[in-house]
């Protein structure tokens, strides 16, 4: 299929819109009317065509816009992607798997030509042709975590395994939830996820280390994550928080469904061949809550979901003060029906 | 089966005696494709259908990683094993069709490592073979030690020496050459690692002498193929289906839960990955934990059992599966 | 003694140890203040070890200079700060071989640099000890303008650098050597809670 990249800004203006067909595939992360953590990963298989779950690594129209902000992100803050120098074998691993994913799951777009270890990539969406030496750093302009991931959407951590533990040693980290790279960088799994209220008394981090430690190569998985932004914001740093926090403040009830976004993280976890590491993409999806609402089952569960989500959570999901007003809004869309289990349309 | 593991449809291409007792098998893809591709120190699980029995034994995968046409392993002969090896000596033959599970990677290089530093024990040799290629390849700086029997058992010694002669050494047992570990260590650089891989003995020598002059536990690594050992014959109780099977004398748990027809899951089958983790529902008898996996709170709590090496003596034992 | 009980906090917050003799064959101590009542208690418990150690102490006016001569020690370096002793401390570590065993002790930012100094020379963090006594004034990097703001004392702070009123977070990086600090008046400009000491 073709997909009409759109032309739209993830700052400033604000030009960010979802077409039907991106708010009808939305990855809705709620299967049922109540959220707590739980070690939700399930095998990363094509799953109903057309949906975000149908590609390995999923392009849709926000690709070419998505790619421009991660310039002017990288350009304003070189940091945000970053190698430890034993990573270089597993940034050229991801190369390689996104090439490959890309060239077979959308030929009209990507293609990848491999002779030995010469290769020549094309990608038409962003007009860029390269050959040059696979796993020869000086044959390309940059190292290859960042030389690919600018050109796939979506965040990218490369976790390092050693010791019983994963360990996130490099990262492209332009379009996160309030973490950064720089800081984490070199952190163990407990570590860069100490932050997180309940989830490790819930054991939900010791569940999750066992199982991706024996992640093995072809049995890719996946969860959802979610959280929720005010303006389609990709960049909300910890770095630039003391810029972008204050736009919470502009939320009024008049212009949540406006400006209100659920944000959800598609993430993935691969096993890498060469480097036995692991890669770890958080792909970032945001939907503006009066789009959210024109499908009614999301309306009703995520009205549920907000009203009744414990308080830390809404406090360590950043939107604690605007909860009331967010959870007044979508009280509309809900008439107390029932609703479908699972997370997909009726 | 394995949850998990991707399997490869193979077909034995080549089997080549590398000395009297270790030969060594090609694999390649029945289906003409790339092999894949896998990271030094990576094994595979080969399925062998013996007569009536189906054995599943992990060997190191030996060949280079870049080569994507095959992937080799070298077998050392069992004369006093369950078999396995035997198999592939006697019965295995060039053209023969078999299944491998895809690499599975526990006893990796530490890749910020300033210079591995190796130590091999017989056919514990196999890792390192393909490690050396992808350092070699990556300008890596290593060294490697090993012990072998004899001249004439000495596997891939010429092949080594000829290509990494400043950074090879062998020892001939029947020539009393030991190596002299206290030394080896003393004075290596900050950032090295050690890997062992050969008998137990062997393991526990190297990680005591370098424990003793104050390296670090991360610092040393190691792998053991446990081959699960024989034991009393047991009856198991499987709470999913209700079944009762016997594990015999020299069959495993897990081998018996497989011939039984259950899905269990799998990935070293030697007592170290934890993939095989079972629950014990009830039991009356005791256990004989053979794994490195759980703990020792865990082991006499007995609640839990790794099927791959583990065993059981008594009356009863319920299991989760 | 001088010895603060650190509240439980989360799992990338440092807990600290009391220093062990290890076996080794070679020993480097790096204190400062009353870090150095740390390496004495330690030389009680292993009076051998000291003959085969090389000290480095930073004082800061606590005093314990003599105390770590009468030990003995195969070397004492007493430096005015950890700035002039670093590239002391950096041939050493280049110098060093495995089997070097590294005990810490003293102010968590001394414990800290020391640590970030022999992770880059390639030594394995989880093999570094470090006993915390004296000051728990922390080094907190500022998220913003990847500034370093020494001896913070209160939470909120203003940062050395910038200029921005941060909360202190528990997240440390080892890399950084450094807890987080974050803009607490990014949602409502000039909202500045009055400053309290930490852990008050």
């Amino acid at each position: 299929m073709t997909i009409q990249f759109k032309d739209e800004t993830f700052r400033d203006d604000y030009t960010f819109r979802n077409s039907d067909w991106a708010i009808q595939r939305f990855p809705f992360p709620f299967h049922e009317d109540s959220y707590m953590y739980s070690v939700n990963l399930e095998p990363h298989f094509s799953l109903r065509p057309g949906s975000v779950f149908e590609k390995t690594f999923d392009v849709d129209e926000h690709y070419i816009s998505e790619m421009k902000d991660r310039a002017k992100v990288l350009a304003d803050d070189p940091l945000r992607c970053q190698s430890l120098p034993h990573m270089t074998l597993a940034g050229w691993d991801l190369l390689e798997l996104i090439m490959v994913s890309k060239a077979r799951d959308y030929p009209d777009m990507f293609e990848l030509h491999q002779n030995g270890d010469k290769w020549h990539w094309i990608n038409k969406p962003l007009q860029i042709e390269q050959k040059f030496t696979f796993l020869d750093e000086t044959t390309l302009p940059c190292g290859p975590l960042e030389y690919i991931t600018r050109q796939a959407q979506g965040d990218f951590a490369l976790l390092d395994q050693r010791d019983e533990n994963l360990w996130m040693d490099a990262g492209m980290i332009t379009t996160q939830a309030d973490w950064s790279l720089d800081f984490d960088i070199g952190m163990n799994f407990y570590e860069w996820h100490a932050p997180v209220p309940f989830a490790h008394e819930l054991g939900i981090f010791q569940r999750a280390l066992k199982f991706l430690l024996n992640l093995q190569q072809g049995a890719p998985v996946r969860r959802l994550n979610w959280t929720m932004t005010v303006n389609p914001l990709l960049d909300t740093s910890p770095e630039n928080y003391h810029k972008w926090g204050v736009q919470k403040t502009t939320l009024a009830p008049g212009n949540v469904g406006e400006k209100q976004h659920l944000r959800v993280e598609l993430q993935t976890l691969f096993r890498l061949p060469r480097s036995n590491a692991m890669a770890f993409p958080i792909r970032c999806y945001l939907i503006r809550l009066e789009d959210l609402v024109t499908v009614p089952k999301w309306g009703r569960r995520l009205h549920r979901v907000l009203r009744d989500l414990p308080e830390e959570l809404a406090t360590y999901k950043g939107f604690i003060n605007n909860r009331p007003m967010i959870v007044d809004y979508l009280a509309q869309f809900d008439d107390g029906g029932p609703t479908s289990p699972g997370t997909y349309p009726d | 089966m394995s949850a998990g593991t991707q399997k490869l449809e193979v077909t034995l291409a080549e089997v080549v005696e590398v000395n009297a007792l270790v030969k060594r098998f090609r694999f390649v893809r029945r289906d003409g494709g790339e092999m894949p591709t896998f990271s030094g120190g990576a094994h595979v699980v080969v399925e062998m259908r013996d007569g009536g029995i189906t054995r599943l034994n992990p060997y190191s995968v030996m060949s280079d990683p870049r080569d994507r046409t095959c992937l080799m392993i070298s077998v050392r002969r069992d004369d006093v094993g369950r078999g396995g090896s035997l198999f592939l000596h006697q019965k295995a033959k060039a053209g023969d069709q078999m299944v491998i599970s895809y690499p599975v990677n526990l006893f990796s290089l530490d890749l910020r490592a300033r210079k591995h530093l190796m130590i091999a024990g017989g056919i514990g040799i196999t890792p390192f073979l393909a490690q050396i290629k992808q350092l070699a390849a990556t300008n890596g700086r290593f060294e490697l030690h090993y012990s072998v029997r004899s001249q004439a058992l000495a596997s891939y010694a010429d092949d080594l020496r000829d290509h990494h002669p400043e950074h090879v050494r062998i020892y001939h047992d029947d020539q009393d050459e030991r190596i002299d570990l206290d030394t080896l260590l003393d004075g290596q650089p900050l950032g090295t690692h050690l890997y062992v891989c050969g008998p137990k003995g062997m393991i526990d020598w190297a990680v005591k002498t370098a424990l003793a002059q104050g390296w670090p536990r991360e610092a040393v690594h190691s792998e053991e193929f446990l081959a699960p050992q024989s034991g009393q014959p047991f009856e198991v109780t499987l709470d999913r289906s209700g079944k009762t099977i016997k594990v015999g004398e020299h069959q495993s748990l897990l081998e018996a839960l497989e011939a039984a027809g259950v899905d269990a899951p799998y990935l070293c089958r030697g007592g170290a990955c934890g993939q095989c983790e079972t629950d014990v529902l009830r039991h009356e008898g005791k256990f004989v934990h053979r794994d490195h996996w759980l703990t020792d709170e865990q082991k006499s709590c007995g609640n839990k059992i790794m099927p791959c090496v583990s065993r059981f003596e008594g009356k009863t034992l319920v299991i989760d599966r | 003694m001088s010895k603060f009980q650190f509240p439980k906090s989360i799992l990338s917050r440092p807990v600290y140890d009391t220093l062990q003799a290890r076996a080794g064959r070679a020993h480097l101590m790096v204190a400062d203040a009353e870090g150095a009542e740390a390496l004495l208690d330690l030389a009680k418990a292993a009076p051998d070890l000291m003959a085969k150690s090389h000290i480095i102490y930073i004082p800061k006016g606590a005093g314990f200079e003599a105390q770590l001569a009468a030990l003995r020690p195969a070397q004492l370096r007493v430096a005015p700060s950890f700035a002039a002793v670093a590239p002391r401390l950096h041939k050493a570590l280049a110098d060093a071989h495995m089997g070097l065993q590294i005990y810490l002790a003293g102010t968590e930012g001394l414990i800290g640099q020391v640590m970030q100094a022999a992770i880059s020379a390639g030594y394995l963090a989880s093999a570094i000890q470090g006993e915390h006594r004296g000051s728990v004034a922390r080094r907190v990097q500022c998220v913003h303008c990847k500034g370093i703001t020494e001896d913070v004392a209160t939470d909120p702070f203003v940062c050395a650098h910038c200029g921005l009123n941060l909360f202190v977070r528990d997240h440390y990086s080892r890399r950084i050597a450094a807890f987080q600090g974050v803009c607490i008046d990014a949602e409502e400009p000039g909202q500045v809670p009055p400053a309290k000491e930490l852990y008050a």
